[in-house]
């Protein structure tokens, strides 16, 4: 019996597949879409049909959303992927045989981050995670540059770290179940560990969230223990750079949130939420302050994607549902104008031929719509109103203030620096004197403005039937 | 619980903390390959040990993949790629071996404390493993962080690995361990052997990791 579970995870498995053996650019672009288009419609049917969950996948509240936010960027990314990759073959950078390779390891890629979402059990929650980390680093490697290989082998090395934290991590989390639920698979069952957590020995538990928090934590790119993501973003193709930040990062979040959830039911544990909001106020104030110096432009939105992921999980680490819900939809509008704004700037890079912010200039004369693209762009991450970001951002500021003014104080602070980072970049990259080429872009820009035309109305208007989606899954969140 | 069948299992992980300590003074490749698959062979009996005091047949495999992929497959495949490149000569250290081997001591100390705490309520045998497992973890990260060359590095992570797998084991009846220890050994032949060490080769002639950070940071 296939259902829209079995449906978002063997849609990417046969697409991977498929694409592994098909030749021809133009066909594998296009049946790389049309996998992706399924996958989000498969994800959206999981509102109308709940499948029922078993001990390996399950399907609830919270991770719903997640599934159609990662199959939905999945899917835009795919569309500008097709029309990234198309100048990339023109100008020989990458090979027909590197191509089939890249579009193979894009299915696997969705594939394995929609499995880290559905998996119930915290293993085969670990093992997808794994794999999605190892797509990436060859999906970043691919260019064979040295600034690329660099950039492949520090994300392998410190994603590798993370993970084998992770597992450890795991590890001590069924050490502290077996005792209470048994030997055996169901002790690593989540909906299984939940109900029982209240009776697991806290220490143990206290020691395996360390280990969870530092190890997933380096995927989600929190300071200190970023340092891969800043190169990871920008040596690899643009729209792994997307999926990188607007997806990738959510999936290693969310395991968190899965373990921060079986925490906070265990009354003798330690609360979570400390810890991540130190993470996450450091990962913001020190990114913020990384946006100054930076002069290549992908590098520089890799920084300002460390700096809302600290917001988030400084949100997500305050806790309850109105931080919680504001959390959400911070993460909703990070990852759709973040996605959005890397499509602007990969076709610029193609029409720049180059990376340097310094050889950029002018851009809303010379190429007006990528140019007030990016603008819309930045003016929608930096957290101006009334774009979305300035809605959750404002949800975080207010629903965490009367709790912790100081800590909210220095989140601000954290914000307002990165704001003025940004535009002093932005201000070099798109006016001024034109500089360098000046061809037309062979863009599509319907994904970037669909993106940036979601986040627009989201900060205007947003529909009741997602506001209680987002109640439901915040109060789910404790 | 106690008894001869404890003893053994203890002795058997607390000699694959030893051989993480030997790994962390060797100064030649070839040497520390070596010990690398005396690590993984200690690693493969300790695992089909503990298959064979829990009764879990699916350990022998795990065993049997340590065995035969991490002790003999990979040292021959390293082996012969040191060969190739002709980088048999001394391991620059950034930490020399005697501060290296005092953090080593401070690591297994701060593992035993944590571990042997938080765990006083579970079984002693899991308990003396995890704390066993913690410490070679943490001895693989500081074999990593201390040295510069790739191989090492990725030898560093290798013994890590088994780190996890004797914890994994000595979880009694954990599921899906096999699964994770094929997983492992995937990430490390897949890309290490396979295609990093040639594609760094190939643009650099050199494994060693400084090298690679001059191309480092930011494109002026």
């Amino acid at each position: 019996m296939i259902d829209a579970l079995t449906g978002v995870l063997l849609i990417p498995a046969v697409a991977a597949a498929l694409l592994a053996v098909l030749p021809g650019y133009r066909l594998t672009a296009r049946l790389n879409v049309l996998a992706a288009f399924l996958s989000f419609v498969t994800a959206v049917s999981l509102f109308i049909v709940e499948p029922v969950s078993g001990p390996y996948l399950l399907v609830d509240d919270l991770n719903k959303v997640f599934i159609v936010l990662t199959t939905f960027v999945g899917f835009t990314t795919s569309a500008f992927s097709a029309s990234y990759i198309g100048h990339e073959i023109e100008i020989g950078r990458l090979t027909p045989t590197y191509v089939r390779f890249y579009h193979a390891m894009y299915q696997v890629l969705m594939f394995a981050m929609n499995l880290a979402l559905v998996a119930n059990n915290i293993g085969l929650m670990w093992v997808a995670i794994e794999m999605a980390t190892l797509t990436t680093v060859l999906m970043v490697g691919i260019y064979r540059t040295h600034e690329a290989l660099e950039a492949a082998w520090k994300y392998f090395i410190l994603g590798s770290v993370g993970i084998a934290l992770a597992l450890f991590g795991t590890i001590l989390v069924y050490m502290a179940a077996r005792p209470v639920i048994g030997e055996g698979l169901y002790a690593m069952v989540w909906t299984v560990l939940v109900t029982k957590a209240a009776q697991f020995d806290p220490a143990l538990l206290n020691v395996a969230f360390v280990f969870l928090l530092l190890g997933y934590g380096t995927k989600v790119g929190l300071a200190p223990l970023h340092a891969w993501l800043p190169d990871a973003h920008a040596e690899g193709p643009t729209p792994i750079s997307a999926v990188l930040s607007g997806l990738l990062l959510n999936v290693a979040l969310y395991a968190l949130l899965r373990f921060k959830m079986i925490l906070a039911l265990n009354p003798a544990a330690l609360a979570p939420g400390p810890l991540m909001v130190t993470m996450g106020l450091i990962s913001c104030v020190f990114a913020a302050f990384m946006l100054y110096r930076r002069r290549d432009i992908k590098r520089m939105f890799a920084y300002s994607s460390i700096e809302h992921m600290g917001i988030i999980v400084f949100a997500f680490g305050m806790g309850g549902p109105l931080a919680n819900f504001a959390a959400l939809l911070h993460m909703t509008m990070h990852s759709l104008t973040k996605s959005a704004i890397f499509y602007a700037v990969g076709h610029i890079a193609q029409v720049k031929g180059t990376q340097k912010i310094a050889d950029m200039g002018g851009l809303t004369v010379t190429n007006p719509v990528l140019g007030w693209g990016l603008v819309l762009g930045v003016v929608a991450i930096a957290g101006l109103p009334p774009l979305g970001i300035f809605m959750s951002e404002f949800l975080v500021v207010s629903s965490t203030f009367a709790r912790a003014p100081w800590l909210v104080l220095i989140l601000v602070f954290g914000i307002l620096v990165g704001l003025g980072g940004l535009f002093l970049r932005l201000n070099t990259i798109v006016f001024g004197e034109p500089v360098g080429p000046t061809a037309p872009a062979q863009a599509s820009y319907v994904p970037m403005f669909a993106h940036l035309a979601i986040v627009a109305m989201a900060g205007i208007y947003m529909p009741p039937a997602l506001v209680t989606g987002f109640q439901n899954v915040a109060r789910l969140l404790g | 619980m106690r008894g001869i069948t404890f003893d053994i299992a203890h002795m058997l992980a607390g000699s694959l903390v030893l051989v993480s300590f030997m790994q962390l003074y060797q100064d030649r490749l070839y040497a520390l390959l070596n010990i690398y698959a005396l690590h993984a062979l200690v690693l493969a009996a300790s695992v089909a040990w503990q298959a064979f005091i829990q009764d879990a047949p699916h350990l022998y495999l795990t065993a049997m993949i340590a065995l035969v992929f991490k002790a003999i497959i990979i040292p021959v495949a390293l082996h012969r790629i040191i060969v190739k490149l002709g980088i048999h000569r001394e391991i620059e250290t950034v930490v020399g071996v005697g501060p290296a081997m005092l953090l080593g001591m401070g690591l297994v100390a701060l593992a035993m404390v944590v571990m042997l705490r938080v765990t006083a309520e579970a079984d002693p045998l899991a308990r003396e493993d995890l704390a066993f497992a913690l410490s070679v973890v943490l001895l693989g990260l500081l074999m990593m962080v201390t040295r510069r060359n790739a191989v090492s590095q990725v030898i560093g992570f290798m013994s890590l690995e088994n780190g996890l797998v004797l914890a994994a084991t000595g979880a009694k009846g954990m599921p899906l361990v096999v699964e994770i220890s094929i997983a492992f050994s995937v990430l490390i032949a897949f890309i290490v052997i396979g295609i990093f060490l040639f594609r760094i080769r190939e643009r650099f002639d050199t494994v060693d990791v400084q090298a690679l950070d001059r191309f480092r940071g930011e494109r002026q």
